[in-house]
């Protein structure tokens, strides 16, 4: 009952005319906990967006069981409920602002909400100035760059206050700039805000930021562990379709001609003092 | 082609007139515009212009800006004149075969000129000091009477609200996909009618697959962010009226008792 | 061959909105070559390459293609963009035709081919993008977002072009797709031999596939040279915030701290695994230290 969010043998079928309908999660099991960052990666059609949609209650699972904040996604009545506690952020910046201005569109969810107006306007600025957007917040959505607009999204959701959220490939569509900025706030909120994030991706540099990885693959979760243990997998990771850090590739490669190297490299520093030490007093 | 396309017109200004409430400018440019029609005395024309010369000094709009916004509408005007000229019968001035020109023809139609004008600078000047947004907000406030009536109010300045959002992105859209079709040798330029409408199949079609995506998507992303419609919404903005709108409608009620007043009391000047 | 000369382009000029997008640019492009065009949203690079095959009109300077001024006679313009492809980002958003054939064949098309012509060309551009001829019958919009684009990248290549240029033709797909693309453009300019231009945000990738990089930031040519030599430019592409690959700042970073394990500049795993190892085991590396 601690969990925060929690999949039981949960399949999920998309019905098809003329033939057997699509299973796209095959007997799914998944905890979240509170405070956790977690990114699911896997390549397209593994099922991984269809899974974000299910913590939502966008989608309901044809079989199994889906809790999300002690609410069963199934009910109809829960709706709601789960919808103000789990925040939704989207790939595509432009289809998910509906206002003309920026600090509206924050205020959008408060506003159907019910909030009062002046609790709006102190939640709208505070959830502005998280993502480092409080001066843009007269402008209007289409001045703004894609990495920008992801942000006002996240913004929008956070102003909710919700307990979890769960972001599906938000920076698909961005540039490499847009996607630090975009990262950098996911968890930068997960560690001063203790929000639950799972992040959808196929980029393995985001999920190698995050507290734990499970990677998807056929509707089922292929490996599951913190980053450093999921990327030690290397020839598991490649036959997923997925990539690896360069330095891990590097390293592994390495360790396959018999140098020793430690497993679990995944960042550039790390890998620089690893080789350093085994190179040792070799220096030239 | 569409670069200089831009919807509304807004002028961005910090002047009383902008920063009214919307709900005051809308029910006195309806006044106004009523009153136009109403008015049928030159003296009562010369109020109106009046008017709405202080207005535009106040708004700081350039009058050139205001002037322009006039020009598209010279052509209906001109028509509008023309067939009032000729068809309206009374003491004839000039006779022409079939064709004739009376005095009251003349009148009438230098009134219309007049009227149009001004009614075209009166509602240009509402978009011009208030920004789309702030419009439809003073329309879903200001209507909301009208919710009683089963009018349909927070439904329709909600897909107005959304339509200006959109407007900026599927132009750029418009304009990407014409430079992909040019890439591939598409011709929008050249040949008859036809030709150039046929043309216009590989943008319109990207277009509309693409807005029909856009809506699926929106749609999911106001559900997730609890949108249920209209009821028991609140708003991040408040409108609030002033004293600065007192005096907005005390001047627009004044000018239009006195606008009617005249057409009893002075009805040939 | 395609020269840009003095070239500047300016958006919106005379307006508050008013943006420099090229600033004097002067460039030789060669038959053949295999480009990485990088930079950061509003480098000029999309920009530039709408310059290439006369979609924007330069605001000053000259584009020649062969030595002729392509706004010379506005008429040839299209012959122009036959000759120079131009994929744009997220090409599957043009699909318009029911079926994947006659979608393929509207630049064929409007060359004015013939109908034989035309479908050879549908044929050979649908092998060039690997997609199985079954698929001709098919409506683009039953596809797979990854198929969509070879659909769409086929359309262009149909036209058989001199130049083909794409603007980020992996945006959006997961790593497999990514690659899949990659690898068959690739291929596509080994078999035909044209110059190929690939704008793209991923250094790895023009590392790994591109002869040459074109750097463009704040609107004018940063760098216009073979791969090995922008490289070797790290700090100052670090700086523009451009994402130098994680191979090539380690061996940078070992590089200072005193081992001189390459004299040439490493940006794929392969080749710096095989250096590193040919360092370890050469005298003087890690298997003498061991020894002693």
């Amino acid at each position: 009952m601690n969990h925060l969010i929690s999949l039981s043998d949960v399949v999920f079928e998309y019905p098809r005319e003329e033939a057997a309908p699509l299973r796209v999660l095959n007997h799914l099991d998944l905890t979240v906990e509170p405070r956790e960052f977690l990114a699911v990666l896997g390549q397209n059609g593994s099922g991984k967006s269809t899974l974000a949609k299910l913590l939502n209650a966008i989608l309901i699972p044809t079989g199994g069981n889906c809790t999300v904040c002690g609410f069963d996604t199934a009910q109809e009545e829960n709706l709601y409920e789960i919808r103000s506690r789990v925040g939704m952020v989207f790939q595509n910046p432009d289809n998910q602002l509906v206002a003309n201005v920026v600090e509206e569109d924050v205020a959008f969810a408060l506003e159907n909400m019910g909030i009062e107006p002046g609790e709006i306007r102190r939640r709208v600025d505070q959830a502005l100035k998280q993502v480092e957007m409080y001066e843009f917040r007269m402008h209007a959505p289409h001045q703004l760059s894609g990495g920008q607009k992801q942000r006002i999204a996240i913004a929008g959701v956070l102003a909710m206050q919700p307990e979890c959220i769960v972001l599906d490939e938000p920076t698909a569509m961005l540039d490499p700039r847009g996607r630090r900025e975009v990262l950098a706030t996911v968890r930068q909120l997960n560690q001063t805000k203790g929000t639950t994030v799972v992040l959808i991706t196929h980029y393995m540099d985001e999920a190698c930021q995050a507290d734990r990885v499970v990677v998807m693959d056929h509707g089922q979760i292929a490996i599951s562990g913190t980053p450093k243990e999921v990327f030690s997998q290397v020839n598991t990771i490649r036959s997923l379709g997925l990539d690896l850090p360069q330095v891990t590739e590097l390293c592994w490669r390495l360790r396959q001609a018999g140098i020793p190297l430690p497993e679990g490299i995944l960042t550039e520093p790390e890998c620089l003092d690893a080789i350093c030490s085994l190179l040792g007093g070799a220096a030239k | 082609m569409l670069n200089n396309f831009t919807f509304g017109q807004f002028f961005p200004g910090q002047s009383v007139i902008h920063r009214l409430d919307p709900r005051s400018k809308l029910v006195c440019t309806i006044l106004y515009l009523v009153l136009l029609f109403v008015v049928n005395t030159w003296i009562g024309f010369a109020l109106c212009a009046v008017y709405m010369a202080v207005v535009i000094a106040v708004s700081k709009i350039p009058v050139s800006n205001v002037l322009r916004g006039v020009k598209p509408i010279l052509p209906i005007m001109a028509i509008t004149a023309l067939l009032n000229l000729f068809f309206i019968d009374g003491t004839r001035v000039v006779e022409w075969g079939f064709f004739h020109i009376s005095w009251e023809g003349i009148v009438f139609a230098i009134k219309m000129i007049i009227r149009l004008s001004i009614l075209i600078v009166g509602t240009s000047m509402l978009t011009y000091t208030t920004s789309p947004i702030a419009l439809t907000d003073g329309m879903e406030k200001g209507l909301r009477p009208l919710q009683k009536i089963h009018l349909p109010v927070h439904e329709v300045t909600m897909m107005m609200s959304i339509a200006l959002r959109f407007i900026p992105t599927l132009v750029e859209e418009t304009n990407k996909i014409m430079s992909a079709q040019k890439a591939r040798g598409a011709d929008f330029e050249s040949g008859g009618l036809i030709r150039r409408a046929k043309a216009l199949v590989p943008i319109l079609i990207p277009l509309f697959i693409s807005a029909f995506r856009r809506a699926e998507e929106l749609a999911l992303a106001m559900e997730c962010r609890c949108y249920r419609g209209g009821e028991g919404r609140t708003r991040l903005r408040q409108l609030s009226y002033h004293w600065q709108d007192g005096i907005a409608y005390l001047s627009m009620v004044l000018l239009f008792a006195v606008g009617v007043a005249l057409n009893f009391l002075l009805p040939n000047i | 061959m395609i020269q840009l000369k003095d070239v500047s382009y300016v958006y919106s000029p005379k307006t508050p909105f008013e943006k420099t997008a090229l600033d004097h640019i002067n460039l030789t492009i060669g038959d053949g070559e295999f480009i990485g065009v990088i930079g950061h949203t509003g480098s000029g690079k999309s920009t530039l390459i709408q310059h290439l095959n006369g979609l924007l009109r330069p605001t000053q300077g000259q584009v020649l293609l062969d030595g002729k001024d392509i706004w010379e006679e506005k008429k040839n313009l299209r012959q122009v963009r036959f000759q120079v492809g131009l994929v744009f980002q997220y090409p599957e958003y043009q699909l318009f035709e029911e079926t994947v054939e006659k979608d393929i064949a509207f630049g064929p098309t409007n060359m004015g081919l013939s109908p034989d012509e035309i479908k050879h060309r549908v044929q050979r551009a649908m092998e060039m993008v690997e997609l199985p001829a079954s698929y001709l019958e098919h409506s683009p919009f039953d596809l797979s977002g990854g198929q969509k684009r070879r659909v769409a990248i086929a359309g262009v290549i149909a036209m058989e072009p001199r130049v083909l240029i794409l603007d980020e033709p992996t945006a959006g797909l997961d790593p497999r797709g990514r690659d899949l693309i990659l690898q068959m453009i690739a291929h596509y300019r080994k078999a035909t031999g044209s110059t190929v231009l690939l704008v793209s945000h991923s250094m790895e990738d023009v590392a790994r596939y591109c002869e040459k990089v074109l750097v463009m930031n704040q609107a004018k040519v940063f760098a216009f040279d073979p791969v090995e030599q922008v490289f070797s430019r790290w700090q100052e592409l670090e700086q523009m915030g451009l994402d130098v690959p994680q191979i090539t700042l380690l061996f940078q970073h070992l590089e200072q701290r005193g081992y001189h394990i390459s004299s040439h500049k490493i940006y794929t795993v392969p080749y710096g695994a095989q250096k590193l190892l040919e360092y370890l085991n050469r005298p003087g590396g890690k298997g003498d230290t061991d020894a002693e």
